[in-house]
């Protein structure tokens, strides 16, 4: 009887005992399996891909480090990369900065709030494809901003940087903004909140203006989110591809191409799969950069709270 | 140094009525402490002597001068919070100086006053370091000193020890009184703990939901609470209240207290009655503290003393004395007395009430008569 007690109690029916030990391997296990082929087997094949001689098909014969120097070598790769420093650093730091402003303005107390913030947030709902192409009607001069401009009776007003090889990157730096902004807006306002009254209460009696307590006692209470949001928009820069393909196709010429543009194109389309897979290896390179010592940090914060 | 007068203040947030007229004068220097339950409008009527909240009606005056409109930079006032409200990303030093560098005052002088209150509160070994750092104790003293080295006119605390253990609770509201005397500035505390506001208080307001019940010295508070409500809540444990009716005795009044078993218990009222006569023959709360109801032999020596029999139910022996409950009348009442008392439960035994502690309330309208 007492022995009958003391037995955990998992055990006690046969099948449904040992159902209940090994349910959740059983339902994890296919999608960890997945996973594991899926990312981590197929970052591997990549990876390895981009030591072969593989052309428009992919082959196993070792060919060494000449698609990696051949990548290096050529010009579109160089420009794809010239433009993803021109498009991060604008996009990311742009974004950060009106998520921010809108953020503070929102904090205000402001009347219908709510709508508002909706309205910003809207545009992060849209896939990049839509913005692209919302985005490449209103840039083109025949169809969007210049032809309303000139039927208004504005004839000189000139705005043609979608087919400008030279600003048509800055179109998809505008675009990408307009898409993200929002997204910051609602990270800083949710961090806004969160700063306790009493010090900023604390923080004007001490003499402090509105600008001044925002800047010295409240955004350095922000760096997490800076660095989330950071986080956030520069992996969704060095992946781009669905913005600049719907927006501007990586063109006039390749003035617009990004690492994700060129790998496509090596890859499905000039049958280069090893200078693909190569570029491939360079943005999970760029990724993991950035990637890893945030993961590091925060797991450490998180450890750090645990004590 | 300042004194501080409110005026008729009032307080709405919306319709709500928060604060309903207070008024409070306090001399310089003087430790003034506003006590009443949670919600009872404390913080906001602080919030509106700091300036941080806007005063919907009635004045607040800072040495005379009406500072209704004045920023709360302007009112040279400085303000230790429930929180602490500690900058996070700042140290100590930086906490401290704050203040100070937002009012242009140079490096040098700015050094010099942190490390004079970093040495007066001992912390000077905690300068280098972040709030986040620090335990509650050190936070709390990091408060104080962001307060003190302002020097400002008047000192506002909320509820400042609230989130401290027991122990170092009382540690600090030695320390807070210590602080107070050397420095001699006009002081306004929050607290909801009766006993923090005995100690420390040289007038106590008491409020109770936006309104202003009693504003006197703790002594007056404690033996003549104004009403119902500060009787009970100033005092642990809080003044009995016993139902009963005032009657004429002779040339002199007594106070009659019906018993369970339909008699009636005639305590003879001597000194105190002289405001009663009026009550005659009404119902009224005979209002008595805990150690004005002792046992014979320690009862206080002078005063008009009475005896009546009551039956004791518990005993509570706290360490330095005892508490008994007792059934006196038809109800239970607390008596404090020394520990070494010879008091029983369940026995009948004999116990002095000292009657020139005693104050009436109006069963009505639940003030003082
Ligand atoms: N901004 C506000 N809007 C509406 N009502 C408020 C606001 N601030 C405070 N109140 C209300 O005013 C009343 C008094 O609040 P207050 O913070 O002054 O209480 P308190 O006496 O300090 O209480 P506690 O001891 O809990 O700190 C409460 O009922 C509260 O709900
Ligand atoms: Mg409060």
């Amino acid at each position: 009887m007492s022995s009958h007690i003391d037995r955990p109690a998992a055990t006690r029916g046969g099948v449904l005992g040992w159902l209940q030990i090994h349910l959740p391997k059983i339902v994890l296990s296919p999608t960890l399996a997945i996973t594991g082929v899926f990312v981590y087997g197929f970052i591997i094949w990549t990876t390895y891909l981009s030591f072969t001689k593989s052309r428009m098909f992919p082959v196993t014969k070792w060919e060494g480090i000449s698609p990696h120097v051949k990548l290096w070598a050529n010009p579109v790769w160089e420009k794809a990369l010239e433009n993803l420093a021109i498009f991060g650093i604008l996009y990311i730091g742009i974004a950060t900065v009106v998520g921010l402003i809108l953020a503070v303005m929102l904090d205000q107390r402001i009347r219908q709030e709510g709508v508002i913030r909706t309205i910003y947030l809207y545009p992060m709902a849209l896939s990049f494809i839509v913005t692209g192409t919302v985005w490449k009607w209103m840039l083109n001069p025949g169809l969007g901003l210049e032809k309303l401009m000139h039927d208004f009776g504005w004839a000189s007003f000139k705005f043609d940087w979608i087919v400008n090889s030279d600003m048509a990157i800055y179109t998809v730096v505008i675009a990408g903004v307009w898409q993200s902004s929002g997204f910051v807006m609602a990270m800083f306002l949710a961090g806004l909140r969160a700063v306790d009254d009493e010090i900023i209460k604390a923080a004007s009696i001490d003499g402090a203006s509105q600008p001044i307590i925002y800047w010295k006692v409240i955004f350095p209470l922000m760096r997490p989110i800076f660095l989330s949001s950071f986080v956030v928009l520069s992996h969704l820069a060095i992946k781009s591809y669905d913005l600049v393909i719907a927006l501007t196709g990586g063109g006039p010429g390749y003035s617009t191409a990004l690492p994700a543009t060129f790998m496509y194109s090596q890859t499905f389309t000039r049958n280069h799969i090893d200078i693909g897979s190569a570029s491939a290896v360079m943005m999970l390179i760029t990724v993991a950069a950035i990637m890893v010592p945030y993961l590091y940090s925060e797991l450490k914060a998180q450890k750090g709270v645990r004590q | 140094m300042a004194s501080l007068q409110v005026n008729n203040v009032i307080k709405r947030f919306g319709d709500v009525e928060v604060l309903k007229g207070i008024d409070i004068d306090a001399q310089d220097g003087e430790f003034l402490v506003l006590v009443g339950p949670s919600g009872c409008g404390k913080s906001t009527l602080l919030n509106m002597i700091a300036g941080l909240d806007s005063i919907t009606d009635g004045e607040v005056l800072i040495d005379g001068k009406v500072v209704n409109a004045v920023h709360p930079k302007d009112r040279d006032i400085a303000m230790v919070f429930q929180s602490y409200a500690l900058y996070p990303n700042m140290t100590v030093e930086k906490n401290m100086a704050f203040g100070m560098e937002m009012r242009k005052i140079p490096k040098a002088e700015r050094d010099k006053a942190v490390m004079s209150v970093a040495k007066l509160l001992q912390i000077e070994e905690l300068l280098k370091r972040k709030p986040g750092q620090l335990s509650g104790g050190q936070r709390q003293r990091v408060a104080m000193g962001r307060a003190l080295v302002r020097d400002p006119k008047i000192f506002l605390f909320d509820e400042p020890l609230s989130n401290l253990d027991a122990k170092l609770r009382v540690e600090m509201r030695t320390e807070i009184k210590k602080l107070h005397r050397r420095l001699g500035t006009t002081i306004v505390y929050v607290t909801h703990d009766q006993i923090e506001a005995m100690t420390l208080a040289t007038r106590i307001a008491v409020m109770k939901d936006g309104i202003l019940q009693q504003f006197a010295t703790p002594q007056e508070i404690y033996d003549r609470p104004a009403n119902v409500f500060v009787a009970g809540f100033m005092g642990s444990p809080p003044m009995n209240l016993i139902p009963a009716k005032i009657a004429k005795n002779g040339d002199g009044l007594s106070v009659e207290i019906a018993t369970a078993d339909e008699r009636t218990l005639r305590l003879k009222l001597n000194g105190t009655g002289k405001g009663l006569s009026a009550h005659v023959g009404s119902d009224v709360l005979l209002g008595l503290r805990p150690e004005a109801i002792t046992d014979l032999e320690s009862s206080d020596s002078g005063g008009d003393i009475q005896e009546v029999e009551c039956s004791v139910e518990v005993t509570e022996p706290t360490g330095p004395d005892m508490l008994a409950v007792l059934l006196l009348g038809g109800i239970e009442v607390v008596s404090r007395m020394r520990s070494s008392a010879n008091v029983h439960m369940g026995e009948m035994t004999k116990f002095a009430v000292n009657m020139s502690k005693a104050v009436f309330f109006d069963t009505e309208t639940e003030e003082r008569i």
